[in-house]
């Protein structure tokens, strides 16, 4: 069962990965991704970033797609952390870590679960610039990959 | 029924959730949506665009023509943008 955290607060991905280890000599590897605050978006300065989501289904849907990556990859745990609230350029949003006993399996299923939340869970991103708040649209890229995981 | 409603579906009709009972002539997602935008200015522009409109029932994904009933509680919302 992978860790599913939903919360306002900031991470310690060290701490993350040190809890997920233990005492365990069995991990062959350990595949983390961390998504930051960007301060742009095209040609614009991003001052502020508001994460919104839905409280109970953004869990749901993150439990789901673990589910899904321990069903497909032979994982030894996980961790998925995504904030929500107000960030600013160069704060952490989300965390991904996978373990495995070989790399390939942490690395695709972190490749897996990263495409999928992008699609499936619900948060929604509003970016403050300098001529004013919007909402992030969508990516059809971010569709297009997530389809690539279909068997 | 319990309506929610996120990000920009939120702020166009201007608040996060709302009690409603379910009218005789409604049966799915799709019609609700349309008693809905006939609500007012707010509700116009959320809906306006469908292909941007994504539904939850019961904080399960759906599609349109999901049926619905008194019970449920039907979440509107834009594509995801998570991550």
């Amino acid at each position: 069962m992978m860790k599913i955290l939903v919360q306002e607060h900031d991470f310690d991905i060290a701490a993350e990965i040190a809890g997920l280890i233990g005492k365990r000599t069995d991990i062959g590897g350990i595949v983390t991704f961390t998504g930051l605050v960007r301060d742009f978006h095209g040609s614009h300065k991003v001052q502020k970033m508001t994460l919104e989501h839905f409280p109970g289904m953004a869990e749901k849907q993150l439990e789901t797609i673990c589910k899904t990556a321990e069903e497909r990859w032979p994982l030894l745990g996980g961790t998925v952390i995504h904030r929500y609230g107000q960030l600013f350029p160069g704060d952490q949003i989300v965390l991904v870590i996978t373990l495995s006993a070989h790399r390939e399996a942490a690395f695709e299923a972190a490749s897996f679960i990263m495409d999928w939340l992008k699609t499936d869970a619900p948060f929604w991103k509003k970016e403050e610039t300098l001529s004013g708040a919007h909402w992030v649209d969508a990516k059809e890229t971010d569709t297009l990959k997530t389809q690539k995981w279909q068997k | 029924m319990n309506l929610l409603y996120f990000a920009h579906v939120r702020e166009n009709i201007g608040c996060s959730s709302e009690q409603m009972s379910l009218p005789d002539n409604i049966s799915n997602v799709g019609e609700l949506m349309s008693h809905l935008r006939a609500k007012g200015k707010g509700y116009q522009s959320a809906f306006e665009n469908e292909d941007n409109i994504r539904v939850a029932v019961n904080q399960l994904y759906v599609n349109f023509d999901h049926v619905i009933s008194e019970q449920d509680e039907i979440a509107f919302f834009p594509p995801m943008t998570g991550g």
